[in-house]
């Protein structure tokens, strides 16, 4: 049985189609047969952010409405052979996903599956509805700052009473907090909420702080997941969000400015 | 007021006013249940006041003759016929209570405590009727997200986590809140003046209490990050430090 998470956040613009992405190439690179669906129906964007955006032939909508199977829809990533994309349709309307649709198109992946994430569009509408609602595992996507920490608060409360796991009284969804786009510069100088200032409004499991980088715009221009760019530090940040997530424990890196001793001048970093 | 018919009415000019005054009554304290002994020792005293008791409203009191069967028949029919006008009881039980409501009058404060005896949190001994006595306090021991609303009918609400900002908690009693105190908190949602606010650290958008509340702008930043309480004292919400 595949372990369902949702990429979400409220908020848009935060990070999610990055997450989603980097998440899913890092648990396929790691040996497992991983799914990452696109729920943005009409915006879509993981099919770009993951560079198969000219080999889309079907999409979800068509799986849902019976106008293509999950062969046919899935696309293979052409860098590893355990990720498989399923795109949004960018023609259709929203109200074309249906709960029980949704749950049978997951319902069929998980056969072959090992985990399957949903990349969640903003909002708190009829898409974010669907991504979350058969989820077992939540990221939620957050920015340090005021606007971004209340939607993603309000997207928590959602979580706990909207999902099919709180409608039916089961174990509750595991709740995970992505920091993105942290800059510990403007967090020194006040300008931005620090770990800790988020934390104390969310109180979730840190799961990882993505600190702000260039490469993340270089790698989606690239249709590449971040997470392989392994000289950057959004990209090693990934890498080790994903080793969090399967349970190791790995440091925080990242949160500090780098330190330059007499050592590091003299001798160069 | 004003008796200007020329004004229109419909529009909403006020016909009438609803406020609360203190009257002063004659208490009639009965010590036993035996109408024909009180009758007589009803026709001495009201002989003796001469036209003291005309007209007068009394308030029978019923704490002598707590868990014995009155019949309010007879003593209503008794007083009415000496001039008197029995406007209510106190102090009896449940059942006496009801069967006083039976015969329109109508059940007053206890005069001990100084709470109606309907409302309030604390259960004050033999009142309340036994159906709507108090609920089961509400437990809530997740945080109330933004977004979220939590209502403790009929009783108070504890919640053991932080209420975020843009949450909405509410109680017919009180609220306590052993966490930071973010969102909006209404207690004494019903019209319990004596409902309060407790929490950890106050940092609310909105408290209140029976309907009187104050905006997070009005109250003082520094109360904030100790134990606070929030009360109604003659209609004036206080916000103080446990």
């Amino acid at each position: 049985m595949a372990r369902i998470i949702v990429v979400t956040s409220g908020k848009g613009g935060v990070g999610k189609t990055t997450t989603s992405a980097a998440i899913a190439m890092g648990l396929a690179l790691r040996g497992h047969r991983t799914a990452v669906i696109d729920f943005d129906v009409g915006l879509r964007n993981l099919d770009l952010i993951m560079g198969c955006e000219r080999r889309v032939v079907y999409d979800f909508v068509n799986v849902i409405n019976g106008e293509a199977n999950l062969n046919q829809a899935l696309i293979k990533d052409r860098r590893c052979e355990n990720l498989f994309v399923l795109p949004a349709s960018q023609t259709r309307e929203k109200d074309s996903l249906t709960k029980e649709g949704v749950g049978r198109v997951l319902e069929d992946l998980s056969q072959g599956f090992d985990y399957i994430i949903c990349d969640s569009p903003a909002g708190i509408e009829r898409g974010a509805m669907m991504a979350m609602y058969y989820a077992d595992d939540a990221v939620v996507v957050t920015n340090p700052e005021v606007s971004s920490v209340r939607d993603s608060d309000r997207m928590l409360g959602i979580l706990a009473s909207k999902s099919r796991r709180a409608e039916t009284s089961a174990a509750p969804i595991r709740e995970y907090l992505l920091l993105s786009r942290y800059a510990p510069e403007r967090v020194r100088r006040g300008e931005m909420l620090s770990v800790e200032d988020v934390q104390e409004i969310l109180a979730l499991e840190l799961l990882g702080v993505i600190p702000e980088s260039k490469a993340v715009l270089t790698a989606s221009n690239a249709g590449m997941p971040v997470i392989l760019d392994r000289e950057s530090n959004a990209g090693r940040a990934y890498a080790d969000v994903v080793g969090r997530y399967l349970g190791e424990s790995l440091p925080h890196r990242f949160l500090e400015l780098p330190k330059k001793g007499l050592f590091n001048r003299f001798f160069g970093e | 007021m004003s008796a200007n018919f020329s004004q229109h009415t419909t529009t909403g000019a006020p016909q009438f006013e609803l406020k609360a005054r203190t009257f002063t009554l004659p208490l009639l304290r009965l010590f036993g249940t035996d109408m024909e002994a009180v009758a007589r020792q009803l026709s001495e005293k009201v002989a003796q006041a001469g036209g003291f008791f005309h007209n007068a409203p009394v308030v029978i009191d019923l704490k002598e003759v707590s868990g014995a069967e009155v019949a309010f028949p007879l003593l209503v029919g008794l007083m009415r016929g000496h001039g008197m006008i029995p406007v209510g009881v106190r102090g009896g039980t449940p059942d006496q209570n009801s069967a006083a409501e039976a015969m329109e009058l109508a059940v007053l404060a206890d005069g001990r405590s100084q709470r109606p005896e309907i409302q309030g949190a604390g259960p004050p001994a033999g009142s309340v009727k036994a159906i709507s006595a108090i609920e089961a306090t509400k437990l809530v021991t997740k945080p109330v997200r933004s977004g979220q609303r939590v209502y403790a009918r009929g009783g108070d609400l504890v919640v053991l986590a932080q209420v975020s900002s843009g949450a909405e908690i509410m109680a017919d009693g009180h609220i306590h809140v052993y966490a930071a105190l973010r969102g909006r908190a209404l207690a004494g949602l019903k019209g319990n003046q004596e409902a309060r606010i407790f929490c950890q650290d106050l940092q609310a958008e909105l408290v209140s209490v029976a309907g009187h509340y104050r905006i997070s702008e009005n109250i003082d930043a520094r109360l904030r990050g100790r134990p606070m309480q929030v009360y109604l004292e003659e209609r004036t919400l206080h916000i103080e430090g446990i």
